[in-house]
C-alpha cells in the first residue's frame, strides 16, 4: 500500500510503554471500558475502508462526557495519539487507529436525549445511529434531513465528524447546515459548546468549522440535530437515456429551469444493469444512463413540478420517462440506486468507491476522460452520481487477489481525483479526506493552505494528537507526492527538500 | 459568464501587497466596504483598507446555481445580475444603506428574514479567496456545494468581521426565485402569534418569511402558485403587499427604524423570552429587535441564560457583542492567531482580545 503511515511523512510520536498507558487510562474508564488484547483490538482495525489497517496500543470505551475529558487529558500528558470512533462506517480510514495510539469509541454515547416537536430539534449523542433520529421524529411529523447510504448504521458522531451528506442533500443540506450546536471536548479535556440553540451564535462560527474537520480538533459528546417537517407528498421520476451526455444534459436542464429536486441521481448503463441484477427495481437494462428525479412538497405544487420536469426530461431526449404509480414502486426504484455499490459483487470481486465533486457542466467531459483513464488502466469502472450536485462515485472494478490490482485501482482512484480538480472541483464531496485522499490534499491545495489548515488545528490541538496522518497533509508528504507526480510539467513544492 | 462593467477591477495584487507593507511595519488595518454595517461592531482605529475598487462579478452560470464575485462587488449589482436571471441570494442579507458590498454582507454574517426558512448565510457561501494577516492569498473551499476537502475555513469567514482575512473574493450558492409570493397580516397579538406559527413551521409550508411589529403578524409565503394559494387559504388574514418585506429586511420598518440604537437579541425560536417577549420580532420568533441607546444592563445575562445572545446593528453603546465564556474566548484568540498572527485585521472589531 503506498499509504500506509510513515513516521518521515506523517507524524512520528515516541512510543509510549504499555503498563503505563493502562496504569493511567484504566482507572478513567468503566469496567471493560479499556480494551488491549489482540482479539479484542481486531475489530477497530479498520473501518469501512478496508484495505487500510493498523492496530491500536488501546481502545478507550468512556461512557460520560467526564471520561472522554479524563481519557483525552491523559493522552495529551502521555503524548499519546488519540483517535475518534463512531459506527466506523467511514468511507476515507478516517478511523483508522493510529498504530500504537489509543481509538476512542464513542459507541456508548448511544441515547437520544430528547426531541422537542415545537422547536424542531433533537438532542442527542453521537454514537446515536443517523436513521434512528429520524424514526424518533417520525411520530411528530418530523425528519433529519442529513441521510448517507449507510443512515441504517453510521452514527451522528461521525456524520458532524465529516460532514456527512446523502441522497437528498441537493434540497435539504449537508450536516453542517442542520445542527445547531455540538457539545465538544479538546484534547485538553476542556468541554465546549459551539454554535447554540439561538441562530447565529456569537462569535466566530466555529461550530462550521468543527463540523467536517474529521476528529482533528476534538471530540464531538452531544450534538443539538434541526429536524425538518416531512414533506406532504413525495413523487419520483425515472427517466432512461441512450447516451449518459444527454442524461448530463437533462440535469443541467433541470437545474437551470429552476427546479430543486429532493434527490437528482444518476447511474451508468454497467451501474444501473447490476443494480437491476441485484434489486429487481424494474430499470431499463440498456438504456445507456439513467435518472431519478425525486420532488416532494406540497401535493399541489410536487404535481406541477413533475408535470414540468417530465417535459424538460423528454426535451433533454429521454428515451423513457417513468412516474413511480406508486409508494411501492417508487422504493423499488431507489432500492436499486440504493443497492449499487453491494450490487458490484456481481461485475467484479472487489471495488473502489470514489468520492469526487465536479461543476455540473463539466460532467460531459470528465465522464469522457475519466473512461480513457478506466482504459489506460485496464480497468472498468461503474458510475452512480448524486447528479444534482455534481458529486460522483465512480466505482472501479478490480480484483484484490490479482497480483498489483488494488495499485491499479489506487492510481485510477487518484487520476480521477485529480481530473475532478483539475475542472474546478474538489476530491471528496462527502467521504472525507482521511487517510485515503491524504496525497490528492497537495493537488487541491496550495502549501500555504496546508500550512493554515495546521495553524487552524493548533489552535485545537497544539500537540497535533488527535487523529495525526489524516486529513491534512504535512508539507513533507506534498513534497514527495510531489516528487512522484508531476502536474502540468511543474514540480510542486519545487523549494521543498524532498527526501 | 463573467459580466464586467466600467469600473470592475481586480486589485487582488495591490491589496496583497498592502497587507503585506502593513505586516512588515506590524501596522494594524481597517477593512471598509460600503461603510453600511458599520453599526456593527467597535470602531477599529487603524490605516483603512479600501475595498469597493475590487470589484466586479467573476464568473457566473445559472445553470450551476454558483456565483463568485469580488468582495467589493455592490450587492444590489449582483442581486440585479441574479434578478435577471431568475435567481437570487437566499440568505437576504439586509440592505443597511446604498453601496452595501458582497464582502460587507458576508463579514458581518448578518442574514435577513429567511433565516429560518433557508439557513444562514454561511450555507451559501462555497468557497472563499481571502488574504490571510501577512498577505497571503489563500483560498478554501471552492465553486461546488458538496466538498468536504481542508477545514470549512470559507465558512468561518462569515460573520468574522475581517479579523480572520481579508476577503477577496466569494463564491456564492443562488437559488431560484420563487414563481410566487404573497404576504398575509394578521391581527394577531404575539404570544398567540408565535403559538400559531410554532405550529405553521411544523407543517411542510412554502414559508418564508414572520415577522410582529408588535400588534400584527406579517408573513410572507414563497413557491408554486398551487402551493402558495392553498397555504394563504390556510393561514388567512389579509393579503398584503410582498414589496413591504424590503423594510423588514432592511430594519426600516417603522418599529425598527429610528436615528437611535437597534439590537438583535436572538432566543431559541420557540423557547420562553423573559423580559423581551414584548419586542417586535422577525425570522419566526428567533430574533427580537429592541431600539434602544443600549440594552439594559441585566439583558446580557438573560439572553444568555434563555440560550441566545444579544449584539448591535446600529448605535454606538458597547459592547457589541455577546461577552463570550473565558475558554470559548481563549479559542477564538487562538484561532484568530492561527490566520492573523499579528493581530493586523481589523482588531477589536469584535472583542478587544482579538
Amino acid at each position: 500500500m503506498l499509504d500506509q503511515f510513515d513516521p518521515r511523512l506523517d507524524a512520528d510520536f515516541p512510543a509510549v510503554d504499555p503498563a503505563v498507558l493502562r496504569a493511567r487510562l484504566e482507572p478513567l474508564l468503566p469496567a471493560g471500558g479499556f480494551l488491549t488484547r489482540l482479539e479484542a483490538l481486531r475489530p477497530y482495525e479498520s473501518d469501512g475502508l478496508p484495505a487500510y489497517r493498523a492496530l491500536p496500543a488501546a481502545v478507550a470505551l468512556p461512557e460520560t462526557v467526564e471520561q472522554v475529558a479524563a481519557v483525552l487529558r491523559a493522552c495529551r500528558d502521555l503524548g499519546v495519539p488519540v483517535v475518534a470512533r463512531g459506527a466506523g462506517t467511514g468511507l476515507s480510514g478516517g478511523a483508522l487507529p493510529f498504530p500504537g495510539g489509543v481509538l476512542l469509541v464513542l459507541s456508548k454515547f448511544s441515547r437520544i436525549l430528547g426531541i422537542d416537536p415545537v422547536a424542531m430539534t433533537a438532542r442527542v449523542q453521537p454514537g446515536v445511529r443517523n436513521l434512528a433520529v429520524s424514526e424518533a421524529a417520525a411520530p411528530h411529523g418530523l425528519f433529519y434531513a442529513p441521510d448517507p447510504s449507510s443512515q441504517l448504521a453510521c452514527s451522528i458522531g461521525g456524520n458532524v465528524a465529516e460532514n456527512a451528506g446523502g441522497v437528498h442533500c441537493l434540497k435539504y443540506g449537508l450536516t453542517v447546515h442542520n445542527i445547531l450546536s455540538a457539545q465538544v471536548v479538546t484534547l485538553d479535556g476542556e468541554i465546549l459548546t459551539l454554535g447554540g440553540p439561538a441562530s447565529d451564535a456569537a462569535g466566530y462560527d466555529l461550530m462550521a468549522l468543527f463540523t467536517g474537520s474529521e476528529g482533528l480538533l476534538g471530540v464531538v459528546t452531544e450534538v443539538l440535530l434541526r429536524l425538518q417537517p416531512l414533506p406532504e407528498t413525495t413523487r419520483l421520476i425515472l427517466a432512461a437515456f441512450d447516451d449518459v451526455g444527454r442524461a448530463a444534459g437533462a440535469v443541467a436542464a433541470i437545474m437551470a429551469a429552476g427546479v430543486v429536486p429532493a434527490g437528482l441521481e444518476m447511474m451508468d448503463g454497467p451501474a444501473l444493469r447490476a443494480a437491476e441484477d441485484f434489486a429487481k427495481a424494474g430499470y431499463p437494462r440498456d438504456a445507456a444512463a439513467i435518472l431519478l428525479c425525486e420532488i416532494d412538497g406540497q401535493a399541489e405544487d410536487v404535481a406541477e413540478e413533475i408535470e414540468r420536469v417530465s417535459g424538460l426530461l423528454r426535451d433533454s431526449g429521454a428515451t423513457e420517462v417513468r412516474i413511480a404509480r406508486d409508494e411501492a414502486e417508487r422504493r423499488r426504484f431507489w432500492a436499486g440506486r440504493k443497492g449499487a455499490f453491494p450490487a458490484m459483487g456481481r461485475l467484479a470481486p472487489d471495488y473502489y468507491c470514489i468520492d469526487g465533486t465536479i461543476p455540473r457542466k463539466a460532467l460531459p467531459f470528465v465522464l469522457a476522460e475519466m473512461g480513457r483513464l478506466a482504459e489506460v488502466h485496464g480497468l472498468g469502472v461503474a458510475n452512480v452520481f448524486h447528479a444534482g450536485d455534481g458529486n460522483l462515485h465512480p466505482l472501479i472494478l478490480y480484483d484484490a487477489n490479482l497480483e498489483g490490482d488494488l495499485e491499479k485501482a489506487e492510481a485510477l482512484g487518484g487520476a480521477i481525483l485529480e481530473l475532478c480538480v483539475s475542472v474546478g472541483g474538489s476530491i471528496t464531496g462527502e467521504h472525507g479526506v482521511g487517510r485515503e485522499k491524504i496525497n490528492q490534499m497537495c493537488v487541491q491545495f496550495s502549501p500555504a493552505e496546508v500550512n493554515a489548515f495546521h495553524a487552524l488545528k493548533a489552535a485545537f490541538d497544539p500537540a497535533g494528537l488527535l487523529n495525526p496522518g489524516k486529513a491534512i497533509p504535512t508539507l513533507a508528504r506534498c513534497a514527495e507526492y510531489g516528487g512522484m507526480h508531476v502536474h502540468n510539467g511543474a514540480l510542486p513544492f519545487a523549494h521543498l527538500e524532498r527526501f | 459568464m463573467p459580466t464586467s462593467n466600467g469600473s470592475d477591477a481586480d486589485l487582488t495584487a495591490a491589496l496583497a501587497e498592502a497587507v503585506r507593507g502593513a505586516a512588515a511595519d506590524r501596522r494594524p488595518l481597517e477593512i471598509r466596504g460600503g461603510g453600511t454595517h458599520a453599526g456593527m461592531g467597535q470602531p477599529v482605529s487603524a490605516t483603512p483598507l479600501e475595498m469597493t475598487g475590487h470589484r466586479g462579478v467573476v464568473d457566473y452560470d445559472p445553470a450551476e446555481l454558483v456565483l463568485t464575485a469580488r468582495a467589493g462587488t455592490p450587492l444590489s449589482e449582483i442581486e440585479a445580475l441574479l434578478a435577471e436571471n431568475g435567481q437570487m441570494l437566499a440568505f437576504e442579507p439586509p440592505r443597511l444603506g446604498p453601496g452595501g458590498t458582497l464582502g460587507g454582507a458576508v463579514a458581518t454574517g448578518l442574514p435577513g428574514p429567511r433565516r429560518p426558512f433557508t439557513g444562514a448565510l454561511r450555507d451559501f457561501v462555497l468557497g472563499a479567496r481571502i488574504l490571510d494577516g501577512r498577505g497571503e492569498i489563500l483560498r478554501f473551499g471552492g465553486t461546488v456545494f458538496k466538498n468536504v476537502a481542508g477545514f470549512d475555513a470559507f465558512r468561518l469567514m462569515a460573520g468574522a468581521h475581517g479579523t480572520l482575512g481579508v476577503l477577496l473574493d466569494i463564491s456564492l450558492r443562488v437559488v431560484p426565485r420563487p414563481a410566487v409570493e404573497a404576504a398575509r397580516v394578521l391581527e394577531t397579538p404575539s404570544a398567540e402569534a408565535l403559538a400559531m406559527l410554532a405550529d405553521l413551521m411544523r407543517r411542510p409550508l412554502p414559508l418564508s418569511g414572520a415577522f410582529h411589529d408588535g400588534r400584527r403578524l406579517h408573513l410572507r409565503l414563497s413557491g408554486g402558485r398551487a402551493g402558495v394559494d392553498a397555504a394563504v387559504a390556510r393561514i388567512g388574514g389579509e393579503a398584503a403587499d410582498p414589496a413591504a418585506w424590503d423594510a423588514i429586511r432592511d430594519l426600516t420598518h417603522p418599529v425598527l427604524a429610528g436615528p437611535g440604537g437597534l439590537w438583535r437579541i436572538a432566543l431559541p425560536r420557540t423557547g420562553p423570552s423573559g423580559d423581551f417577549a414584548s419586542l417586535p420580532w422577525d425570522q419566526g420568533g428567533g430574533v427580537r429587535w429592541l431600539v434602544a441607546e443600549a440594552p439594559p444592563p441585566e439583558a446580557w445575562a438573560q439572553a444568555a441564560a434563555l440560550g441566545g445572545h444579544i449584539e448591535r446593528i446600529r448605535g454606538a453603546a458597547g459592547p457589541a457583542f455577546q461577552p463570550l465564556s473565558p475558554g470559548l474566548l481563549a479559542l477564538h484568540q487562538r484561532v484568530k492567531a492561527a490566520l492573523d498572527p499579528d493581530g493586523l485585521l481589523n482588531p477589536g472589531r469584535m472583542y478587544a482580545e482579538i
